[in-house]
């Protein structure tokens, strides 16, 4: 079944800044239900850029709290800021996901653990401090690496949301097909296979068109094995798209209603 | 080295329902039929035997022998059929049929109403005469003459839901959904009763079987595709599943057919030929067994007692 992590509930929208700068639960809780009745299975959290790590880790409980308060969905706690990370963890209800770390060791070192203690699946990008590869026997080097660490720390492969790492079209374009290969190899990595995400949009950053570019992106990447998307959960036709395709791909069994069963998870 | 045990971690379950003033459970299943080892089989499936509103036209002589005194009355043969020790008690509405008696909504009413006081607490399922149009006209006046009774009415189709839907509803029933050996249907059919208000732990669907021999192999494929469904969260498809064996089975000529020496001694072969085709489906994942001979349902319930006993490891 694919996952949409709605992306809505970020600081880099005015909207969110200005609700976490009132501290007005509203905007949260109203693109929580949003997202949640348009099918999100997660819901990313992110603060923004805020001044100070103290403020990050508060805020970072606050909005978990908060949209957690208005819909019953697991957060995808996003944010570089380990100890904001971790009060996010405290706070949440059921199993989040950790949005993410990276190949690189300190990353690993922190965020497994983390992963591990609180039950947590975790995004892990397939990038490390030499910066993201270009191929996709690189991605896909970096993904081993990773199944591997977070095995060492008892994480499942089946917790583990490998992102290949998605990049503009229109300027990385010979990325797209390295993306997709990486995706398929992906899942021949391991049994059971890691499961794969991407931020969507980044396919369409500052290209004319986005939402055309994400959605054929989206039919595309899905044959590859995409599970999950980082991605807007109130654009009817991408989620449409992501609906259709998951039933050509005979993962959810047919019914004229589709287009709406996919939404009532 | 060790023998790890493979276990599915299946993510959902079917539908847990429950019928008659006796609350007999169903469903509730989180793992494929009698896997113990890696989910619960909370339920046992329910068989259940034929009750006909009149005395029925076509049936072989076999059939009839183990109900001769009471087939024209229909309590007495309900009172007979709770002895024999079903789980439920299936009335059917044939003399509503427009070719049998085409009696009316509030005739079979009646009827239906004096079977369900007969049998106390053993639950009832009430079946229409099977054209649809008709059965669209006389299962809403049963189900308000049964209000209280949790029965499960059906058989609800594509073409004739709406008007029986809203009335078992109304009147706190469940429905059977049946639907021709499609998976897509099926599900269809089970969303548009759903938006309609009845919740979907009140449906059972109906695949429409064949029995043994006669398309018993795509029954069998959906019904594992459906509980396959559930158990991976398409809450859609995680409503019970009903089986017309005793219909199906006991229109095979194999089972109908007194004088063929090459297929052995009917009493054999027509017994064996509804307890296999039960058997069959409940591996397949089927929850309800509507059947008609008394002796098929001693042996297929002979085998439900070593399916049900736990495997776990």
């Amino acid at each position: 079944m694919f996952e949409i992590i709605g992306e809505r509930i970020n600081g880099l929208f005015v909207d969110i800044r200005e609700a976490i700068a009132n501290k007005d639960p509203k905007p949260i809780r109203d693109w929580a239900v949003k997202q949640a009745e348009a099918g999100s299975y997660w819901l990313d959290v992110n603060t923004g850029p805020v001044a100070s790590k103290e403020e990050q880790a508060e805020i970072m409980a606050w909005l978990v709290k908060t949209a957690q308060e208005a819909v019953e969905l697991p957060c995808c706690i996003d944010t570089t800021n380990w100890t904001a990370m971790e009060e996010g963890l405290k706070v949440h209800k059921g199993k989040a996901l950790i949005n993410s770390t990276t190949a690189e060791m300190a990353k690993m070192e922190a965020l497994f653990p983390m992963a591990a203690n609180y039950g947590a699946a975790i995004v892990a990008l397939t990038m490390n401090e030499k910066g993201v590869p270009k191929s996709a026997e690189d991605r896909l080097a970096l993904a081993m690496e990773l199944v591997a660490y977070a095995d060492g720390y008892g994480i499942s492969p089946v917790d583990l949301y490998i992102d290949p790492l998605v990049l503009p079209v229109n300027v990385a374009q010979e990325h797209g097909p390295e993306v997709l290969e990486a995706l398929r190899q992906v899942k021949l990595l391991s049994n059971p296979a890691p499961k794969t995400t991407c931020g969507l949009s980044n396919i369409s950053q500052k290209a004319p068109n986005r939402p055309l570019i994400n959605k054929t992106f989206l039919a595309m990447a899905m044959v590859c094995g995409l599970d999950s998307a980082v991605m807007d959960a109130c654009d009817d036709d991408l989620v449409d798209t992501a609906a259709t395709a998951s039933i050509i791909l005979n993962q959810s069994i047919y019914c004229d209603s589709y287009i709406k069963v996919f939404r009532q998870k | 080295m060790a023998v790890n045990i493979i276990k599915e971690r299946w993510t959902s379950k079917v539908a847990e329902e429950s019928y008659g003033p006796s609350e007999l459970k169903v469903g509730g299943e989180s793992t494929l039929p009698f896997m113990q080892f890696e989910g619960e089989i909370p339920y046992r499936p329910v068989t259940s035997l034929e009750v006909f509103d009149m005395e029925p036209q076509d049936w072989p002589d076999m059939l009839k022998e183990p109900f001769k005194d009471v087939l024209g009355d229909p309590i007495a043969w309900a009172k007979k059929v709770v002895e024999l020790g079903a789980d439920m008690v299936t009335l059917r509405l044939m003399s509503a049929h427009p070719d049998w008696k085409n009696a009316s909504a509030a005739e079979v009413a009646n009827t239906a109403k004096a079977v369900a006081e007969a049998i106390g607490d053993v639950p009832l399922i009430v079946l229409g005469c099977g054209v649809e149009e008709k059965d669209g006209e006389i299962l809403p006046v049963v189900a308000e003459a049964l209000e209280g009774k949790k029965v499960l009415i059906g058989c609800v189709t594509a073409n004739n839901y709406k008007s029986i839907t809203a009335a078992s509803n109304g009147y706190g029933h469940n429905v059977i959904a049946s639907s021709p050996l499609d998976i897509n249907l099926c599900k269809q059919l089970n969303i548009l009763i759903n938006e309609m208000g009845l919740p979907l732990n009140r449906i059972a669907f109906d695949p429409l079987v064949g029995a043994l021999g006669y398309g018993i192999e795509y029954a069998y494929s959906i019904m594992e595709r459906a509980r396959m469904g559930a158990l991976t969260g398409d809450k859609t498809l995680a409503t019970p599943i009903v089986a017309f064996v005793g219909q199906e089975a006991w229109k095979a000529k194999e089972a109908k057919e007194p004088n063929a020496p090459e297929w052995g001694p009917q009493a054999d072969r027509a017994i064996l030929w509804e307890a296999t085709t039960a058997i069959t489906f409940a591996l397949a994942g089927g929850n309800i067994f509507i059947m008609r001979h008394p002796e098929s349902v001693k042996r297929f319930n002979a085998y439900l007692d070593e399916a049900m006993k736990s495997n776990a490891y």
